[in-house]
């Protein structure tokens, strides 16, 4: 029974995350366009901010569609998980309908269609609101997922609902701006990588040269910016959150199968073997994971060997390969944005077609990481809704059988597949357009 | 405080109802109306800038069901699991239909987004309509079976429809002759409304049929409401009940007949608006009565094993939704703003906007 509804939320919630991890970064991206025109009043950078509007919206409208079920799925699949928290969890997603989707989705019409009739400062400004909007729903997801992996301000009655006793609690959760910052900093590296790609794109063909190499030069310095802070604070002080308060987790994500007294090695490649309780053809630097978590090369790290087996997060070897997946991934962007950076310092990028050829077919992995770091959160969470006090298992609806879960599985993978199909035939062909011809 | 959300929540539905409703009659009259390119586009762009946001008024329900009725939420969407997932479904269809006609120039490619978007309006109006029916009649909650229930008293799980339609059976379903007839109600109503808002919005060379086909389709309503007054009492046997005990109740539905008798003047107005002011207060009247006829019920119960659903036995805790007061106030202003604006900016005609054109 539970098995098709956590393949349905999973499967939705992936595909639905594809489109919003573009929309947060590229809003920030087109209001530094929408700014960079109206300080110099040159026509490119409008033309730059209108054409990624152009994707925006389309992205938006994706967002928007295969958003909708989210909310919904709390109540068809998990009525119990909603009944028993939904004085809580329903405050910050109440609070995002209320505050953010209104927010976006009145003034994107606007942005959209307004520009003759608002002038340029207020068509900025209505840009500025779309990106406020959309980083303040990611903030309230994130708020309502941090209580989950780490739940405050409540209490537990003695039929078992949650009930809330301190509103404020739930935006000063320590989970809270370590997993924000991190989210929206790897959100702004797919939209920087989307940019820059497409600037490869026109370079490498040759056509529309000039905002080939305007995305290019953008994409990268805010490419490497946001790679960067992924990787450090942000992701720093995610993972110390998940050593200090989910260590198991912090096991099972680095593959660490026994605690290890003189200092425990990071893991670069290997397969986790659960039978044997080891990692297979095993490829790892000695004491570097004690050091990268406490400072200090021999500090103990706790193995998997150290907890009781019905608490080991449902998939270890799922959640290690999606940790090191979005490790791997985010070291190999911050290389190469750093190479690009160099070249484009010295004035040699536009020439060296083989950073262009790489930036380009680049494009694909943003998105894998980002998917492999919600992965490594809700994997990692897992065999819990929330952490520690509520099993996934007594979270689904009592009533849904699994025949119906299926069939609606599968008209939501199909649709789906449809959605997918004509999203890249569209994307395309603005794509394909160009800037200059977008404008009319 | 479980009177106020519930306040709160009727009348966000029935903005929306309202607000989206406009958008499922406009595709309504594009699938039975709309033969030229022209008149095509005029509906679009009549709604185009707005759908989206006026779903959102949608989402921003579900959530502030959620937060305030945590177990109805539960409840009522795993019940009708089938049906809300094909309402998605038909959202999904109904979005894609206008964001997508106008991104290929095809006549192929035009046909099918057309139908996509006026047939998934079609079928929307009829569900909500028929969702509507489902809570007046209510559910067989507990899922009793022999006077016993086989699942905890407030869940339920309803098929889409039982072999009989009934809608006085133990095993019900979604669809019963009832519902149906409700769902009939909502096509016809939001026809009207869809149209009245074309008229209202556009120059376009449909309004003066539009407004015949308004007055032809208002009689049609003004039997089907008085139907529905009489078979309304197989489902419930004192539906006034909540009336006489409170006779200022009544101003609901005189809301709605003074939107149902106004509409029928609507081929003499002067003014383009006052078809869809009309025909917003039959809508907002219409489900606000029929929602107040069951107060304090919110999904009332079909067998005499376990009790209905009221906002008192659904509600989330006295703190959570005390501290909800404030953040709402705040949100509740700042989307009045955002709609002032969005409104004022698209104000009057909008035949030129241009949605869709790329």
């Amino acid at each position: 029974m539970l098995f098709y509804d956590r393949m349905q939320f999973a499967f939705t919630i992936t595909f639905h995350y594809l489109f919003p991890q573009l929309t947060m970064g590229l809003s920030l991206v087109i209001v530094y366009f929408k700014w960079k025109f109206l300080r110099s009043k040159i026509e490119k950078y409008n033309d730059a901010a209108k054409f990624c509007m152009k994707i925006f919206a389309l992205n938006f409208a994706m967002g928007v569609v295969t958003g909708i079920p989210m909310e919904f799925q709390f109540g068809t699949n998990w009525a119990k998980f909603s009944e028993l928290t939904g004085g809580i969890i329903g405050q910050t997603l109440a609070m995002e309908g209320m505050f953010s989707f209104f927010l976006e989705s009145s003034f994107l019409g606007l942005f959209l269609f307004g520009e003759k009739l608002l002038g340029q400062k207020l068509h900025f400004a209505t840009g500025f609101l779309v990106f406020l909007g959309s980083w303040a729903s990611g903030y309230l997801i994130i708020a309502t997922h941090s209580w989950m992996q780490h739940p405050v301000g409540f209490e537990i009655l003695e039929n078992g609902k949650f009930v809330l006793t301190n509103f404020g609690a739930l935006f000063t959760n320590i989970w809270l701006w370590p997993s924000y910052l991190h989210n929206q900093a790897a959100s702004l590296v797919t939209a920087s990588f989307v940019v820059a790609a497409i600037g490869a794109f026109y370079l490498l063909n040759n056509k529309h040269n000039e905002f080939g190499k305007l995305f290019l030069k953008t994409g990268i310095v805010f490419g490497l910016i946001s790679s960067l802070i992924v990787a450090f604070p942000t992701g720093d002080w995610a993972a110390k959150n998940v050593v200090k308060h989910q260590p198991i987790t912090f096991a099972a994500m680095e593959g660490v199968f026994e605690t290890e007294d003189a200092g425990s090695e990071i893991v670069l490649i290997g397969q986790p073997n659960m039978v044997e309780k080891k990692l297979d053809n095993k490829i790892a630097v000695p004491n570097v994971l004690s050091f990268l978590t406490y400072q200090k090369w021999d500090a103990q790290i706790k193995g998997l060997n150290e907890f009781d087996e019905k608490d080991y997060p449902t998939n270890v070897p799922g959640l290690y390969y999606a940790y090191h997946i979005m490790v791997g991934l985010g070291t190999i962007f911050i290389g190469l944005m750093l190479f690009a950076s160099v070249q484009l310092f010295r004035k040699k990028l536009y020439k060296t077609r083989w950073v262009l050829w790489a930036i380009m077919l680049m494009l694909p992995f943003p998105y894998i990481a980002n998917t492999a770091g919600w992965y490594t959160a809700e994997l990692g969470r897992q065999p819990w809704l929330v952490y520690n006090l509520l099993r996934t298992s007594e979270g689904a609806s009592p009533t849904v059988s699994s025949g119906n879960t299926l069939f609606t599985l599968l008209g939501f993978t199909g649709l789906y597949l449809l959605l997918g199909m004509l999203f890249l035939m569209l994307v395309g062909k603005i794509i394909n357009k160009g800037p200059e011809l977008i404008k009319h | 405080m479980e009177i106020f959300w519930y306040i709160v929540l009727t009348t966000m539905l029935a903005v929306y109802v309202i607000l989206d409703g406009y958008d499922f009659g406009a595709g309504i009259i594009h699938l039975f109306f709309a033969k030229t390119e022209k008149d095509k586009k005029a509906i679009t762009n009549a709604i185009g800038p707005f759908w989206d946001a006026n779903e959102v008024w949608l989402i921003a329900a579900g959530g502030i069901l959620f937060f305030a009725f945590p177990t109805l939420y539960a409840s009522s969407f795993s019940g009708f699991y089938l049906p809300l997932i094909m309402i998605l479904w038909l959202l999904i269809f109904r979005a894609i239909g206008l964001e997508l006609r106008g991104q290929v120039h095809n006549k192929m490619w035009e046909t099918i987004w057309d139908k996509a978007f006026g047939i998934a309006s079609l079928l929307l109006a009829l569900f909500f309509g028929v969702a509507l029916g489902n809570i007046v009649r209510g559910v067989n909650l507990g899922n009793v079976v022999n006077g016993v229930s086989t699942q905890e008293a407030h869940y339920f799980f309803l098929p889409l429809w039982n072999p009989t339609f009934s809608p006085q059976t133990e095993q019900l379903g979604i669809i019963d002759w009832f519902t149906l007839f409700l769902g009939v109600v909502g096509v016809v109503s939001l026809t009207i409304h869809g149209a009245n808002w074309i008229i209202f919005k556009t120059n376009s060379d449909l309004n003066a049929k539009l407004r015949k086909v308004v007055f032809n389709l208002n009689l049609v309503l003004l039997a089907l409401v008085i139907t529905s007054l009489l078979i309304w009492h197989i489902i419930e046997p004192k539906p006034f009940s909540n009336f006489t005990q409170h006779p200022w109740l009544w101003i609901f539905p005189l809301i709605t007949l003074t939107g149902l008798f106004g509409l029928f003047k609507v081929q003499s107005f002067k003014k383009d608006g006052l078809g869809f002011l009309f025909s917003s207060l039959f809508l907002f009247g219409g489900l606000t009565s029929t929602i107040a006829s069951i107060f304090p019920k919110v999904l009332p119960s079909t067998n005499t094993v376990n009790p209905d659903l009221t906002i008192y036995n659904v509600a989330a805790d006295e703190y959570g939704l005390s501290v909800g007061v404030y953040w709402f106030a705040i949100a509740i202003v700042l989307v009045i703003i955002y709609f002032t604006i969005q409104y004022r900016v698209f104000k009057g005609k909008m035949d030129d906007v241009g949605y869709g054109e790329h």
